[in-house]
């Protein structure tokens, strides 16, 4: 997939950049937890402020092995599609969706409490900038020119000889 | 650029196509390696240490007639201990009922209803002011339980309508009714500090010697999943040897510093004032003595017997190290000069020379322990209650970590071969995750410090206090003993007491471990100090 935009090569391969560092990061955290059957995203649930009975409900006994894998599944899915440029449109809208919904459990709002975070941050916070660089990702994809996309596309192309 | 070169694969578009590939194995080599170090490193940790919670005190079935309740005090602690036998105030369940409906996260309602039904009727109630007696008869009358006042313990303890009786009434009061309960036959569970001089301390443990019935003293952490972990924390010597131990006070509001309201109906007319007195030196009517009752030795404890006594308690169920050799204590009243007689800043230490929770060292290398409990009413900084060992630090709370000391013995090759680290927990015990963890990260941490008051049975979040009621009652129901019974509350109160003797006189306060006395002290009535005003005692 290509997009109507005219970029040159730099605003090209720096959105590449980008898309390769973000599915780092998400494959990254989605091998991790993978790999450690200890983690739990029960704490992070339950001790959410904001739309508490909605992240407590997904933080329950009967629910929280199904939130954890689907989570895992996510961010490797993710990552996985943004690395390799391979579905990363679908792929970053998902990463959008996990990326609001850590957000929504923890917002940077004021008064809400920042456990856990580095730094400082007042509304915007580092989870909603990845979920905005996904935004322009998946505005402009990347894989046609670099990732398994560009194969598919030469696959289709017809052969003339 | 010819038609059939762009249609093919050239090397270039292969190497664009799949030059992601390696980014991807790599990627996913250092996650993977790093999730299953981490892992071996927790099991391996978590083999080592082989914790388990200590099993909770026994309780049986609530089985049988329902036993009859009388509460003798129904002020502050009465009206929670109903709570924990099942039976809210009707003000009480109203004003819960409103904070549910402002606050969805406020589940005390919810938690409440949902507790077990104990199979109890509360059918007496004493209480010397005539609102709250009556609040009692109001809230907890059914059809076919009608709630009965009486206007003396006396007469509550020797009537036909109770079997068992909770005493939640100020201290100078507590001896004396449970004294007069337990010859009359009648079940006690006994409110925090056992006693409130020496001699009624005696005399309560010769009545529950000389009784056939269940005793039981108000100490609910011993029902905390915290501390039956910690339990066998100790037990495996996994701190080695614990040489101090720090327990805290910290409160800076009104009600933390015992300014409790006094209610507008209370006048000589509605309040037994005389009864109220007791042993106490009688003054004029004053309704801030009767409802502000901890602010005076009188009365009260202090916070050497009102807060003290739960921290010495909550040590003595890990270490069961019984009442120290010697006593030491400071104080005065820095923040409150309000009238009231009892420190409000403290600091008692308590020594242990003979006691050790073991060692990983040398034999008679180590012996001996100090219990520091450091009190202010004057600022809420939280300080934890840390049991402070040459192999480890045990932070106990309704959550519980350990941390790895830098220079143990025991887990040195861990510690060289950094499958340990001093600043990162080696264990931890988190209520509001259910579950143990073998490293957890400074946010994990975060939020385990916020558990209170709860602990947790089967996965669900239960009350101390009720889980301790109900091991009285299945006692009284099914017999055993239960977990904070006379020998517990003979060591809190004597501990206590030396706590507040050693401010008053300004010494150190031996205990005589062969005679089970408080050495005397020359010049002294130890009794008469330890109710008179600091300032009085020359």
């Amino acid at each position: 997939m290509t997009t109507d935009i005219n970029l040159s090569r730099t605003g090209r391969n720096s959105l590449i950049l980008l898309r390769l560092f973000i599915g780092w990061h998400f494959l990254y955290e989605g091998v991790l937890k993978l790999y450690n059957p200890a983690w739990t995203s029960k704490a992070y649930l339950s001790s959410a402020e904001l739309l508490s009975p909605f992240f407590q409900w997904l933080a329950s006994d009967g629910m929280i092995h199904l939130v954890d894998n689907l989570n895992i599944f996510g961010l490797m899915v993710v990552g996985l599609s943004l690395l390799l440029g391979y579905f990363e449109r679908v792929g970053s809208i998902f990463g959008i969706c996990l990326l609001l919904m850590y957000y929504l459990a923890h917002p940077a709002l004021p008064g809400a409490s920042q456990a856990g975070t580095e730094g400082s941050y007042w509304i915007i916070n580092k989870n909603l900038i990845e979920a905005a660089a996904l935004y322009v990702l998946y505005q402009l994809p990347t894989g046609a020119y670099f990732g398994l996309h560009s194969l598919k596309k030469n696959l289709l192309t017809p052969q003339t000889k | 650029m010819s038609e059939d070169k762009k249609s093919r694969w050239s090397r270039r578009d292969l190497l664009k196509g799949i030059a992601s590939v390696p980014i991807v194995g790599s990627v996913w080599w250092a996650g993977a390696s790093k999730g299953v170090n981490n892992t071996q490193a927790r099991d391996s940790i978590l083999k080592t240490l082989n914790i388990n919670a200590s099993p909770p005190p026994p309780s049986g079935p609530m089985v049988g007639d329902p036993i009859r309740i009388g509460i003798i005090g129904f002020g502050i602690r009465g009206p929670q201990l109903c709570r924990a036998l099942g039976f809210g105030q009707k003000s009480w369940l109203e004003s819960m009922a409103e904070a549910a409906k402002k606050n969805p996260k406020d589940t005390r309602l919810s938690s409440f209803l949902a507790q077990e039904h104990l199979n109890i009727h509360i059918t007496a109630v004493c209480d010397l002011f005539d609102v709250r007696a009556q609040d009692a008869i109001d809230s907890f009358s059914t059809d076919d339980v009608k709630v009965q006042r009486f206007r003396t313990h006396q007469e509550l303890v020797e009537s036909n309508v109770v079997d068992a009786v909770v005493i939640a009434t100020p201290d100078h009061w507590h001896a004396p009714i449970a004294i007069a309960a337990l010859q009359a036959g009648k079940h006690v569970y006994v409110e925090k500090p056992m006693t409130h001089n020496i001699k009624e301390t005696y005399a309560l443990k010769d009545a529950v010697e000389a009784s056939n019935v269940v005793f039981q003293v108000g100490h609910q952490h011993r029902q905390t999943q915290s501390f039956l972990t910690a339990q066998d924390v100790v037990k495996k010597n996994i701190l080695g040897h614990v040489s101090l131990i720090q327990a805290n006070t910290n409160r800076n509001d009104d009600n933390g510093a015992w300014q409790y309201p006094i209610h507008e109906k209370a006048n000589p007319n509605t309040i037994d004032w005389k009864q109220f007195i007791g042993n106490a030196p009688m003054v004029p009517f004053n309704s801030e003595h009767f409802f502000r009752w901890r602010k005076w030795w009188a009365y009260g404890s202090g916070l050497s017997g009102d807060l003290m006594s739960h921290d010495y308690d909550r040590v003595n169920c890990i270490l069961k190290m019984g009442i120290p050799n010697s006593v030491v204590a400071s104080g005065g009243i820095y923040t409150h000069k309000d009238g009231r007689n009892v420190p409000d800043v403290m600091q008692v230490n308590m020594e242990f020379p003979d006691f050790s929770t073991g060692s990983s060292q040398l034999e008679g290398k180590e012996k001996g322990m100090t219990m520091v409990y450091s009190a202010t009413l004057g600022n809420q900084y939280g300080r934890t209650t840390a049991f402070m060992g040459h192999d480890a630090t045990m932070e106990v709370g309704n959550s519980l970590t350990i941390y790895a000391d830098g220079n143990s013995t025991k887990f040195k090759e861990k510690l060289v071969s950094e499958e340990m680290d001093p600043n990162v927990p080696i264990y931890q015990y988190d209520p509001a995750s259910g579950s143990v963890d073998g490293v957890t990260s400074a946010t994990a941490k975060y939020f385990a410090d916020k558990g209170l008051l709860w602990t947790y049975r089967d996965g669900k979040r239960v009350d101390s206090t009720h889980l301790h009621v109900r091991e009285w009652l299945s006692c009284i129901r099914n017999g055993g003993t239960p977990s904070c019974n006379i020998k517990e509350g003979f060591e809190e109160a004597m501990t206590s007491h030396m706590g507040g003797l050693s401010y008053k006189l300004g010494r150190r306060i031996d205990w005589d471990q062969a005679k089970q006395e408080i050495v005397p002290v020359k010049g002294y009535d130890l009794d008469e100090a330890l109710l008179e005003d600091k300032e009085k005692i020359v």
